[in-house]
């Protein structure tokens, strides 16, 4: 600024300043409760949401699914059996596949040849199969290729019939099957992941809160427990017990409590550390209060994300005990179940296999998309 | 540190003996037998035959000799397999299953790392997110899934590699690959973490008024501390190639431990069952306490006693 | 006395989730070969990251430079490249920082550490490289330096470590060294041992300093000249004599003022009533206002030019201009200058 500019300031301005009181003390920014700020994490981080929808529309559909046809579960009847998936109006898309054919690429010396191989493969004549030659071939072994499609559903005079998800080899009605499955591993899930929260939040309460020498032999007894595999255990608990949803939720839930329980003993070891706690002890406050008002509301956001977690892994490990034959025993569907048949069959009836693939992928996907969300939401540091 | 090593020598003793007590009574309460249930003797041959198992002798002396044939080396004998021992039957097997976790585990590890790597560096950039996708993909979605889609595409649909059974490498990728998975994302999630963590040290900044480049900066210095605590991080993996190598040497079909577990789960082989059983519980338990050893080694806070910082 | 370093207008900005964060907004100041440059302030100030900006170590693309020129030796080192970059730190300018604890890499060993930038800069093989990383451990005062030249920073004291973090940056003699607040988180012992260290140092390199703080005892102790910082600006720079002696502007006193002494009679502590401006939103005018007892009106309408109070001493504040009351320094002021005249300082030197 030049000496001109200064000298031309008006002397008015140079009177002191009265101050007006607290200005500079002032927070500008609003004020949040804590359960404000989770959720607006929460609701801000899109795939943690569309996860919600998605989990509970699977839910959803578990319950009512298998009432949306008629067809039973149990209804084995071989001569529908191995059909396609066809659902009306989607059949008319091309590229799903949802159209109730089943098609197969064939090699043959030639076209005819491998003409032949087709029709036998699927016990049929030119008027259920269409053939597309890929490839004229000149003599030598597998040098015509053909791609047959065979109209499985005519032949078998079942126009009017539409197995959404189609059928397994024993006929039984793919659809109704998967939902079922799902509610079976849904509820296996849920119920182990409670039980696990019970016993999780009650051992590591009692071992966190009480501490000295309780705290001591808990510890000892759970760092013994927590060094035999968890798949070891679930393994011998699956020979003793008879295969069933119950069995797999006891195995599952002898298990899964320890690592809840570590958590919920460090949280509450670190509460209880604390001023707050030991201020409201010296004012008298019972235990029972003391855990009501000042420990649970501080362990609910870690309870709840370590739950979120623990239910995929519950899927997970009932898909592969079925997987493995120590799971849920046919003709009971699960997700595992229903896995390991697709498996069994992938060469020719893929979508056997894709279906409970899929749902059960999802699944856990969606959960652990949530579970990330909620530990974020949870977390002040992640807080926008 | 001595003493903590004792320690876990101790736990892992006391571990490994309960297991292998449990493991014996629960045996006890299987049925199943040396017998076959098709053979025609009398009741004194059945006898003589299940004396010569010491099936016979009160449950505290079978006891006591089992845990003396253990501490051998015993797992008794496959009711199965005409009576075979089940190490003979394991170790035959055990090839395989070694040889596919360790090209699992390699290859996973190598490329997680590569991956978080360089989604922490161009973090939100396309890498970052293919990344946090198999990332999200390998730690939900269960192993069996994505070797169904290997094997459906690759064998079948498009026959560029063998379906399934053990012959020679290429027999060997697809099941690597679908193993692989799991510690791939577990181990670039880890990395691109920990490299983000590790960069936003004081340290780092330090480096930086050095006038290092930011090569130097993100392997000399980034990498080296990043990847300390991997180590940690192997132990859940070796548990989830355990519960892989199940699912995948049946589905590829492929003569391994995981393969012979789920074959004697099918025929009620118990001894087979249990010794299979053991062996995954003892191999298990040792790798965990050689991760921990391990740890304390490479970290320079730990092995030098100066104390954890 | 040639200008080392000199720097024009600088201003850095923030961008942050809520919007642009001035952080600098227009320093100007320069710096002589050999001689120690204090910046003070509270957190906040802007002092850090005027540091920061010099070695052009600030986090892109969250903080810009917005404009002015760091002229080094002449050469304006806000133009230059990356890897030009990389050239200068370490070898012209280096720095020491806050805290010695996580300064230094935990998996490396120190004589590793000083021996890098050896290497690079100065192209040394590895053996000249240890040698003189023994001379520098030595140098910094640490005791058997072929035992702890192979050991890692844990197995070092923080006071050590802040030795060895020095060490650090006098490796390739830089022409200047900036300390960050080196002393803060250290005990007052050892903050003196640090202090005693550095202008030690200095003495035998010549390097020139600029020295971080917030705690003006250490002020007294170590600098040549002191440049006062508020919410971004310099407020008042000069000589220690003519900050301590005579000072001018309305926060240099509160800081004064605030100074616990033995001098004086007062029973109570003097302090700077709020806190500093958010720097989302500055505030018009001098941004001080708030909080200054001494203000003026026009203090909220415009900002206060840099006014003349010698050729080493000037102050940005509107009670420097003719028009303005004449205004004394509080009580709590008055005596602590007081005790400095009498004392001379707290080292005994007079400059």
């Amino acid at each position: 600024m030049d000496k001109k500019n200064l000298n031309q300031i008006d002397k008015n301005l140079f009177r002191p300043l009265k101050q007006e009181e607290n200005i500079s003390e002032k927070i500008s920014a609003p004020s949040r409760t804590f359960g404000q700020d989770a959720r607006r994490t929460l609701f801000k981080n899109k795939p943690a949401i569309v996860s919600i929808f998605i989990i509970l529309l699977i839910i959803l559909m578990s319950i009512i699914g298998p009432h949306m046809n008629d067809y039973g579960n149990n209804g084995q009847d071989l001569s529908r059996a191995k059909l396609p998936p066809r659902v009306p109006v989607l059949e008319n898309v091309s590229w799903l596949g949802l159209n109730g054919t089943l098609s197969g690429r064939y090699e043959g010396t030639n076209v005819k040849d491998a003409t032949a191989k087709a029709m036998a493969r699927y016990k049929s004549t030119d008027e259920f199969v269409d053939i597309k030659v890929l490839d004229e071939g000149d003599g030598t072994r597998n040098s015509a290729a053909v791609r047959a499609t065979f109209h499985i559903y005519e032949a078998k005079e079942l126009n009017d019939t539409y197995f959404w998800f189609g059928t397994d080899t024993l006929g039984r009605d793919q659809w109704t099957r998967l939902w079922e499955g799902t509610r079976v591993s849904l509820i296996i899930a849920f119920v182990a992941a409670a039980l696990d929260l019970l016993i999780g939040v009650a051992y590591g309460g009692v071992s966190g809160f009480y501490g000295g020498r309780v705290d001591n032999i808990l510890q000892r007894i759970a760092e013994v427990l927590v060094g035999i595999p968890n798949l070891v255990v679930i393994l011998l608990m699956m020979l003793i017990l008879q295969p069933g949803i119950v069995s797999i939720v006891i195995a599952l839930a002898i298990t899964g409590w320890i690592g809840m329980s570590r958590i919920v003993r460090g949280e509450v070891l670190k509460l209880t550390n604390q001023e707050f706690v030991l201020a409201a002890r010296t004012l008298g406050t019972s235990n029972g209060t003391i855990i009501r008002r000042h420990l649970v509301p501080n362990i609910t956001g870690i309870i709840i994300v370590n739950t979120m977690f623990s239910i995929p892994g519950a899927i997970f490990f009932e898909a592969f005990l079925s997987f493995i034959g120590l799971g849920i025993v046919p003709p009971k569907a699960s997700l595992g179940a229903l896995i390991e048949l697709g498996f069994a069959n992938l060469r020719l009836y893929p979508y056997l296999l894709v279906f409970p693939a899929t749902v059960l992928s999802v699944l856990m996907i969606a959960f652990n998309i949530l579970g990330d969300g909620l530990r974020d939401a949870f977390d002040p540091k992640m807080h926008k | 540190m001595a003493r903590y090593l004792l320690r876990r020598l101790w736990y892992m003793f006391i571990t490994l003996f309960i297991i292998a007590t449990v493991s014996f009574f629960l045996m006890k309460f299987l049925p199943g037998s040396p017998l076959k249930a098709d053979d025609k003797l009398s009741e004194e041959q059945k006898t003589i035959i299940l004396e010569k198992y010491g099936l016979n002798d009160p449950v505290p002396v079978q006891y006591v000799r089992y845990l003396g044939n253990l501490v051998q080396g015993d797992l008794g004998v496959s009711f199965a397999f005409d009576n075979t021992p089940v190490t003979k039957i394991l170790s035959a097997k055990i090839g395989p299953s070694a040889l596919l976790g360790g090209q699992a585990l390699v290859l996973g590890t190598v490329l997680g790392i590569l991956l978080g790597l360089i989604a922490s560096i161009y973090r939100n950039g396309p890498v970052d997110y293919t990344s946090t996708i198999i990332a999200v993909l390998g730690t939900s979605v269960p192993s069996f899934v994505f070797a169904g889609l290997l094997q459906y595409f690759f064998a079948v649909r498009w026959d560029l590699l063998p379906v399934a059974l053990w012959g020679g490498f290429e027999y060997t990728i697809l099941p690597t690959i679908a193993l692989a998975i799991s510690p791939l994302a577990v181990a670039a999630r880890f990395t691109r973490t920990e490299m983000i963590e590790v960069l936003h040290s004081n340290y780092i900044t330090t480096a930086r008024a050095k006038g290092i480049t930011e090569a130097g900066i993100i392997f000399k210095h980034g990498l080296r501390n990043a990847l300390i605590p991997l180590v940690t991080v192997i132990g859940p993996m070796a548990v989830s190639l355990m519960t892989g190598s199940l699912v995948i040497e049946k589905i590829f079909a492929i003569p391994g431990i995981g393969e012979q577990f789920v074959t004697s789960v099918t025929v009620n082989d118990y001894p087979t069952i249990m010794g299979t059983t053991l062996m995954f519980a003892f191999g298990f338990v040792i790798i965990i306490l050689i991760i921990d050893l391990l740890y304390g080694l490479i970290d320079p806070r730990i092995r030098i006693a100066g104390g954890k910082k | 006395m040639s200008k080392l370093l000199e720097v024009k207008d600088l201003r850095v900005s923030f961008n942050t989730y809520n919007g642009e964060v001035q952080a600098v907004r227009g320093v100007s100041f320069e710096l002589n070969k050999g001689e120690t440059l204090a910046i003070v302030g509270e957190s906040g100030s802007g002092k850090s990251v005027t540091s920061n900006a010099l070695m052009r170590l600030l986090p892109e693309p969250q903080s810009v430079i917005k404009s002015g020129e760091i002229l080094l030796e002449g050469e304006d080192i806000v133009k230059k490249s990356k890897k030009e970059m990389q050239k200068i730190r370490g070898k012209d300018i280096s720095m020491v920082f806050q805290d010695p604890m996580s300064s230094l890499n935990p998996t490396m060993k120190i004589g590793n550490q000083i021996m890098e930038g050896l290497i690079k800069h100065q192209n040394m093989n590895k053996s000249d490289a240890r040698k003189r990383a023994l001379e520098l451990l030595d140098l910094v005062g640490i005791p058997q330096p072929e035992i702890r030249i192979n050991q890692f920073p844990h197995q070092f004291s923080g006071g050590m470590r802040q030795r060895v973090v020095v060490a650090i940056a006098l490796a390739c003699n830089p022409k200047i060294l900036i300390a960050d607040e080196p002393t803060t988180a250290l005990d007052v012992t050892i903050q003196a041992q640090i202090l005693e260290l550095m202008k030690d140092i200095q003495k035998k390199t010549d390097s020139a300093i600029i020295f971080i703080t917030h705690d003006l005892g250490v002020v007294a102790n170590v600098a040549d000249r002191v440049a006062v910082m508020y919410a971004g600006k310099i407020v008042e720079i000069g000589t220690v004599d003519d900050i301590f002696y005579n000072p001018k502007h309305p926060y240099t006193w509160g800081l004064i003022g605030s100074m616990p002494t033995l001098d004086s009679t007062d029973e109570e502590l003097f302090a700077i009533p709020g806190s500093p401006p958010n720097m989302l939103k500055p505030p018009a005018g001098d941004a001080f206002a708030p909080r200054n007892q001494f203000a003026l009106e026009i203090d909220t309408v415009m900002e206060p030019p840099m006014f003349k109070v010698s050729d080493t001493h000037y102050a940005a504040t509107w009670l420097l201009h003719e028009d303005a009351p004449k205004v004394e320094p509080p009580e709590a002021v008055k005596q602590r200058m007081l005790g400095f005249a009498k004392t001379g300082r707290k080292d005994g030197e007079k400059r």
